[in-house]
C-alpha cells in the first residue's frame, strides 16, 4: 500500500542549534535507509510557508494569495511516499523519521477506487 | 421451539459469535460481511435446530453456516473482486468438503480480531466500540445505549472504524514479537476501560451498568485463555473479578454509594474471589510483576478480608508502592496515602496527602479532598475536615458520589 507521510513542524519552535545541526545528515540517512529497503518511493524538502502561494478559482476568476491555505501552527516541512505492507510497517518507517522526534508526522493512505 | 433450543442458541451466541465473526473476516477480509452472515448463521440456527436437534459442535455448525452464507453472496456478485474472495475462501476447505460438518475444526482466531479492533491507529472511543460489536456480539443500540450515546452517533463510529482499518491498511493479525507488548497493554487498557465504564457510571445518575462489566469479563477471560503466556492478561481478568464479586454491596437501596468498610461482607460473591484468587495465583507463578498483577494483588487484599478491620493495609501500602514504581501516577499515590492512614495512623496519611497537595498534580480531582476530609475526621479535626468535605463536594461529578459526600459532611458538621 503506499502512503503520503507529510512530515510537519511547528515553524514558531525554532530547534536548537544542535538539533538543526543533525537534523539534515539524519534525514539522509532515514532516505538512504528506505530507499535501500524498497520502502521510499519518492520525497522532499518544501520551502517554508512565507514561500507559498495559494490559488483558487472562483466564478471562473483566478484568485491568489500569498501564504499557506490555513494559518496553523503546524506547516508541512516535506513530504515522503512509501510503499508499506499495511499500516504497521507505515507507523514504523514514519517513526523512524528524524522530524517524528520534535515535529509530527501525518500518515495517509492513497486514495484507493 | 423450546425453551432448551432457545436457551442453547443464546450460549452459543454469547460463546461463538466472536468466533464466527473472526473467522469469517479471516477469510473475507469483509467485516461487514463477516457481521451480516454471522447474523444469518444464528437466524438459521433458531430455525434448524428444533427440528434437527443442537449440532455436537455448535461453533462449528455456525461457522459452516456463516462461511456458505458468504460464499452464496460472492457468487452472486460476481465481480472480479468477489471471485478472488471467493476463491480464498473455498481454497483452504476443499480437502474437507463433503466431511461431517460437527467435526471439522475451527482454529479460534479472535485474538486476530482483538488486536485489529484496539488498534491504536483507531480512535478510544472507536475501539470500544468495535470490540463490543465484533468480538462481544452486542447490537449498535446496545452499545448506543451503555455509552449514553444516540444509535446513529454509534453505528457512524462503527462504520467509520471499519473504513479506516479497509483504507489505511490496518493488518488482520496478532502483532509480531517487536510489537506485542505495547499492543497487548493497549488490548488490556480498552477491556479496562470498557469494565470501569460499567462499573462507575462517569456521569449521570446510575452508579452500576453490569451488562458492560459482564462483558468485559467475558472478554478477559476469553483473553486470558488465548493467550496463555501472558500473566498480564490473567491479571486483568482476576482485578475485574475481584471488584465485579463486591457489586451487590456497593450501592445500598436508596441507591447511595457504601464504602469497602462499610459493605455487607456477606453479600460478595464467593465464587468470583475464588476464581479471581486461583486465576492470579496461577499469573503470578508465570513470573514478572506487571501493573495488573500488582492492581489485582491488592483488590485481592480487600475481597478476602473476613472483616473490614481484617485488611492487611501494609501489604496494600507496600503494593501501592510497587505500582507507583512500575506506573507513576499521582492517583496512585494517593491510594498508597490512604492505605499508609491505615496501617500507620492518619497523621502518617495526611502527611503524605498534603505533600500531594503541594504538588498540585491532583488539583481538580474530588478524591484528593475527600481522602484529606476522612483523614481530618479521624484525628477528631471535624471543622477542617466539614471544610475539606465541602471541597470535594465541588468536584465530584457522580451523583451517588455527591451523595455520599453530603453524609459525610452532615456528620461532620454535627461533631463540631
Amino acid at each position: 500500500m503506499k502512503y503520503m507521510m507529510l512530515i510537519c513542524a511547528d515553524e514558531s519552535v525554532v530547534p536548537s542549534a544542535a538539533e538543526q545541526a543533525e537534523v539534515p545528515a539524519a534525514t539522509e540517512a532515514w532516505v538512504n535507509e528506505m530507499d535501500a529497503n524498497g520502502v521510499h518511493l519518492m520525497g522532499n524538502q518544501l520551502q517554508p510557508v512565507q514561500d507559498a502561494t495559494t490559488v483558487r478559482v472562483r466564478d471562473g476568476e483566478v484568485l491568489v494569495a500569498d501564504g499557506p491555505f490555513a494559518e496553523t501552527k503546524e506547516q508541512i516541512a516535506g513530504f515522503d511516499v512509501i510503499d508499506c505492507s499495511d499500516l504497521d510497517q507505515a507507523i514504523e518507517v514514519a517513526a523512524r523519521h528524524p522530524v517524528a522526534r520534535y515535529g509530527s508526522i501525518e500518515v495517509r493512505p492513497f486514495w484507493q477506487p | 421451539m423450546t425453551a432448551d433450543i432457545q436457551a442453547a442458541v443464546a450460549d452459543a451466541f454469547r460463546a461463538e459469535w466472536g468466533k464466527v465473526v473472526a473467522t469469517l473476516i479471516g477469510m473475507t477480509g469483509d467485516w461487514d460481511l463477516a457481521e451480516e452472515c454471522a447474523q444469518e448463521a444464528f437466524a438459521q440456527a433458531l430455525k434448524a435446530w428444533p427440528r434437527d436437534g443442537i449440532p455436537r459442535r455448535p461453533g462449528a455448525w455456525l461457522t459452516t453456516v456463516a462461511r456458505n452464507r458468504a460464499l452464496d453472496r460472492l457468487r452472486r456478485g460476481a465481480s472480479e473482486a468477489a471471485k478472488l474472495q471467493q476463491a480464498a475462501i473455498l481454497t483452504p476447505h476443499e480437502n474437507t468438503a463433503g466431511s461431517d460438518v460437527d467435526g471439522e475444526d475451527i482454529p479460534d482466531e479472535r485474538l486476530r480480531l482483538i488486536f485489529t479492533c484496539c488498534h491504536p491507529a483507531l480512535s478510544l472511543e472507536a475501539r470500544v466500540a468495535l470490540t463490543l460489536r465484533t468480538l462481544a456480539g452486542l447490537t449498535t443500540a446496545e452499545i448506543a445505549r451503555a455509552f449514553l450515546t444516540a444509535e446513529q452517533t454509534m453505528a457512524k463510529r462503527l462504520v467509520r472504524a471499519k473504513q479506516k482499518i479497509r483504507n489505511a491498511g490496518i493488518p488482520y493479525r496478532v502483532p509480531p514479537a517487536h510489537l506485542l507488548p505495547e499492543r497487548t497493554a493497549g488490548v488490556l487498557a480498552v477491556l479496562y476501560l470498557l469494565f470501569n465504564e460499567g462499573y462507575t457510571a462517569t456521569t449521570g445518575t446510575q452508579l452500576l451498568r453490569l451488562d458492560l462489566c459482564a462483558e468485559a469479563i467475558r472478554l478477559a477471560r476469553a483473553l486470558a485463555g488465548l493467550m496463555p503466556d501472558e500473566p498480564e492478561a490473567a491479571a486483568l481478568l482476576a482485578l475485574m473479578l475481584f471488584h465485579h464479586s463486591r457489586r451487590a454491596s456497593r450501592v445500598n437501596e436508596a441507591g447511595n454509594l457504601v464504602t469497602l468498610e462499610e459493605q455487607d461482607r456477606s453479600l460478595w460473591d464467593r465464587a468470583e474471589i475464588a476464581e479471581g484468587v486461583s486465576v492470579l495465583e496461577s499469573a503470578a507463578r508465570r513470573g514478572l510483576r506487571g501493573p495488573y498483577l500488582v492492581q489485582a494483588a491488592i483488590a485481592q487484599c480487600h475481597a478476602t478480608a473476613a472483616a473490614a478491620a481484617d485488611t492487611d493495609w501494609a501489604l496494600i501500602a507496600d503494593l501501592y508502592g510497587s505500582l507507583a514504581a512500575l506506573v507513576p501516577s499521582p492517583v496512585i499515590d494517593l491510594n498508597r496515602a490512604v492505605a499508609v492512614g491505615m496501617a500507620d495512623g492518619p497523621t502518617a496519611g495526611l502527611e503524605l496527602v498534603d505533600r500531594l497537595a503541594a504538588s498540585g498534580k491532583l488539583a481538580g480531582y474530588y478524591l484528593l479532598p475527600a481522602t484529606r476530609a476522612d483523614l481530618l475526621r479521624r484525628l477528631g479535626r471535624h471543622a477542617q475536615s466539614a471544610a475539606s468535605y465541602r471541597e470535594a463536594l465541588d468536584l465530584a461529578v457522580n451523583d451517588a458520589e455527591r451523595r455520599y459526600l453530603e453524609r459525610r459532611l452532615a456528620d461532620a458538621a454535627q461533631q463540631r
